[in-house]
């Protein structure tokens, strides 16, 4: 069966079984009777294993069906759950995430055979199972034994010793008034394909009634371990003879002996009790489970949403990105017509005016529709971080805990891909450098636990993300030193430079104030990557920093990356274009109320002193004559205000943004262009920059 | 190899057709400021920005004198790489040269243009300066 059309499916559902094992284990970690969970988990697995199976790739099946044995223990309740299985489970993840990268590069698994996770994996299942370690060929859940005593002859299943589930259950089947009868079926010696006939004479048995045990267990049936004969435990309405009837009708069987198996009084009476008092109990840890989920953290409320039906559609993004440009080219269209408009004589042609609303309206709610289409929630990204930590807190012998909110906060697709790797350097430097060790938090009084914290939430036209930490905060004097030492700057430039220019240093490449390099981080390559990359992005990157306090990293991204609302302007005879978001208000000043203070122009304003920046200096443009008047843009960047000189104003117009590729490199200041109404190109300005 | 023809001042260029997207007339050009001084600024190809670059300040020449024969081509280095736009003062014909009418000149190590130039082509009476447009537009 030619499987590869599906490999784009299984790779996808894969990712998803995975990232939700990765969670719930996190959360078996921390709770590990949680039934809910660990059901999760081995439906999770159990599926994995099905499509690993099915697509042939049998190493992934392989380890996935070990894992999933050590959980059908740990659902029937007859092994507990220890951190060196958590440990021993997330290794299992990773190796399971390496066989399907390697599946993703090259379509096959790779040569990893990671028997020493397997290993690993029967030696807790043996310990939890309180059976000494001996060595075995199949990892089988079942243990029965394996010699059968002469005296039963034919009848193998009468030597078969059942576990407490089995007999629990045909305890419980006898409370419904159904039997249990226990078979034994001899296949012929000539049959060439045991497994595909043990699998259908299993087909017929269920059909008259429910099969609790084989013996050989299901999957090794499947493989063939075993020699012509098998035994079944089903419970059934039918008679032994009628079952025997039926089996025999099945091809290449030889024979078949049956016979009812029932619990002695006192075992059932037992059972019987037994059971009752578990429901009732059950159903009490079931709210007891229900309340504490209520109460837990936010991945507890995910888990418990879950099963609500998710009506989403798959969509390539290749699609999207083609309904972007659509979109895009429809607003250009748009606008040109707008512009045209504004010739006729507005009162002689209502109608067509209403119309031109209208178009504007709705091209106005398509453009929000698209954008809405390609927002993805910053979840996707940040939720593998609280198993990062958990693996940074063992390596590192720090203790630490992940604070996250906002995690429906949502980004652009295009952006969400990017920004993964720059949150997880911060988040590593926090780990690494920004919080102390254990001893030292103790002695400076802090909590011995360090917290990491990482925010998400929108401000204006941006989408603001914040990690931070409690830890020993950015040491200026030493940073300076540093600098100052490596040459990157002067005694003197370092007298004159402010706090936050110090810190930008940090951002610089190749600069490091580690002394020492690990693996994790202090190569020096981590932070000015990070800027690059978050600039790239059309956003920027800042630290704050307290000694000993702690540091924050604020990362601000666009929210759209296409199409915005902007202010046009015009310095000398150039037209630019202004973003609207972070515009506070437009001044008419007189130009003696701009004062100098400290070589600085400044504007009191209603109480405020802001600075006044000339753009038409910062862009080199023609100087024009000083009008009395001047019209200033006043913008705001978190709590910073800037006044921005322009010589007119032209109005607020939806632009698209358009990028000016990456053969001009000029001011960080021009973070792209657009084409207005009649053709003309103006340059858009990012003057988040010069606050 | 085939090249396009064209003229700055006096001097006659050559370029690779296979570089070459379209030829456009001259038109607005939006200054970027900052930009690096060869570059001109952007242009407005149906839909699309364009930088354009002045070949003359690319090449050390004088500045650029706009005529009606100035014509803008549109490069594209690779198939998948982003258009640059090169004003020219005039463009010619199409011209095909045989590999041993070019021949390769060692330029001194203080000129740095010598880089921009792939060899030089004889055609006719004429010497054609072929141009090494990856160069020329870099990375």
């Amino acid at each position: 069966m030619d499987v590869s059309q599906y490999l784009d499916i299984f790779i996808e559902e894969s990712k998803e079984h995975l990232q939700s094992l990765n969670e719930h284990i996190l959360i078996l970690e921390k709770e590990p009777e949680n039934e809910e969970t660990i059901n999760e988990i081995f439906r999770a697995a159990h599926s994995l294993k099905g499509m690993a199976g099915t697509m042939g790739y049998q190493k992934m099946q392989h380890l996935t069906h070990d894992m999933e044995n050590v959980f059908s223990e740990i659902r029937n309740g007859k092994m507990k759950v220890t951190s060196d299985l958590i440990d021993v489970l997330f290794k299992g993840l990773d190796a399971l995430e390496n066989y399907l990268a390697n599946i993703q590069t090259d379509g096959t698994e790779g040569d990893q055979e990671y028997t020493d996770i397997i290993d690993a994996l029967k030696e807790i299942l043996d310990k939890g199972l309180g059976k000494s370690t001996a060595p075995s060929e199949k990892v089988s859940a079942q243990k029965v034994t394996t010699a059968v005593p002469e005296n039963v002859g034919k009848n193998k299943f009468k030597a078969l010793k059942l576990e407490d589930h089995e007999k629990k259950a045909i305890a419980k089947a006898t409370s419904l008034n159904l039997d249990v009868v226990g078979m034994t079926i001899y296949i012929r010696e000539d049959c060439v394909l045991k497994g595909a006939r043990a699998f259908m004479i299993n087909k017929v048995l269920e059909e008259h009634g429910e099969i609790i045990k084989l013996y050989p267990g299901a999957q090794d049936l499947e493989d063939e371990k075993f020699d012509f004969d098998f035994s079944a435990f089903i419970i059934t309405k039918e008679t032994p003879e009628n079952l025997i009837n039926y089996v025999m009708a099945v091809s290449e069987v030889k024979e078949v002996v049956a016979d009812y198996v029932r619990l002695e009084e006192s075992e059932l009476n037992s059972y019987l009790t037994a059971l009752r008092q578990e429901e009732g109990g059950f159903s009490a840890a079931k709210t007891e489970n229900k309340d504490s989920s209520k109460e837990g953290t936010q991945n507890h409320q995910k888990q418990a949403s879950k099963p609500i039906a998710n009506r989403s559609v798959r969509v390539d993004i290749e699609k999207l990105d083609v309904l972007m440009n659509l979109v895009s080219e429809l607003i250009i269209a748009k606008n040109s017509i707008v512009s045209y408009s504004s010739a006729f004589d507005q009162q002689a042609n209502v109608d067509f005016f209403d119309q031109i609303e209208y178009l504007e309206r709705i091209t106005s709610n398509l453009h929000e529709s698209v954008m809405k289409v390609r927002m993805v929630p910053i979840e996707t990204v940040v939720n593998r971080f609280p198993r990062m930590i958990r693996d940074l807190s063992k390596t590192l012998g720090k203790e630490m805990e992940l604070y996250m909110t906002g995690e429906d906060t949502e980004l652009d697709r295009t952006v969400i891909d990017e920004i993964g790797d720059p949150l997880m350097h911060l988040l590593r430097n926090a780990a690494d450098h920004g919080l102390e060790s254990r001893e030292e938090r103790i002695s400076l009084g802090k909590n011995p636990v360090g917290s990491i914290y990482l925010n998400a939430y929108q401000d204006g036209n941006n989408v603001v993300i914040e990690v931070k930490d409690d830890g020993r905060g950015i040491d200026i004097e030493n940073v300076k030193k540093v600098a100052i030492e490596r040459g990157v700057i002067t005694p003197e430039q370092a007298e004159k430079m402010s706090e936050r220019e110090i810190i930008d240093i940090l951002f610089m490449p190749s600069f490091s104030t580690s002394k020492k390099v690990s693996d994790i981080s202090g190569r020096g390559v981590g932070l000015d990557v990070v800027k690059t990359k978050i600039e790239a992005l059309g956003g920027e990157v800042e630290a704050k920093s307290k000694l000993h306090e702690g540091t924050t990293f604020i990362i601000r991204l666009p929210l759209t990356l296409a199409i915005m609302q902007a202010l046009m302007v015009k310095l000398s005879s150039e037209k630019y274009a202004l973003p609207l978001g972070n515009i506070q208000t437009v001044e008419l000043v007189g130009k003696n109320e701009i004062k100098v203070v400290n070589n600085t122009e400044v504007l009191n304003l209603r109480g405020t002193i802001i600075p006044i920046i000339r753009l038409g200096d910062i862009l080199d443009c023609e100087k024009t004559e000083e009008q009395d008047e001047l019209y200033v843009v006043v913008v705001k960047k978190g709590d910073r205000l800037a006044g921005l000189v322009v010589d007119e104003l032209l109005g607020q117009y939806e632009i698209v943004i358009k990028s000016i590729g990456k053969h001009i490199k000029a001011h960080k200041i021009v973070s792209g262009a657009t084409i207005l109404g009649n053709g003309e190109i103006a340059l858009i300005l990012d003057v988040n920059s010069l606050i | 190899m085939q090249i396009i023809d064209v003229k700055l001042g006096n001097d006659l260029y050559g370029i690779e057709i296979k570089y070459i997207n379209s030829i456009i007339v001259m038109q607005n050009i939006t200054r970027v400021p900052k930009a690096q001084p060869y570059y001109l600024g952007v242009i407005n190809l149906r839909g699309e920005v364009v930088p354009v670059m002045s070949l003359r300040r690319r090449l050390g020449l004088e500045d650029d004198v706009f005529t009606p024969a100035t014509r803008i081509l549109v490069i594209k280095p690779e198939d998948s790489s982003e258009p640059v736009g090169l004003v020219v003062d005039e463009v010619n014909e199409v011209i095909t040269l045989e590999k041993n009418d070019i021949e390769n000149i060692n330029y001194e190590e203080k000129d740095n243009t010598a880089e921009f130039s792939a060899g030089i082509g004889k055609y006719g009476q004429d010497l054609i300066n072929i141009l090494n447009i990856p160069a020329i537009i870099g990375k």
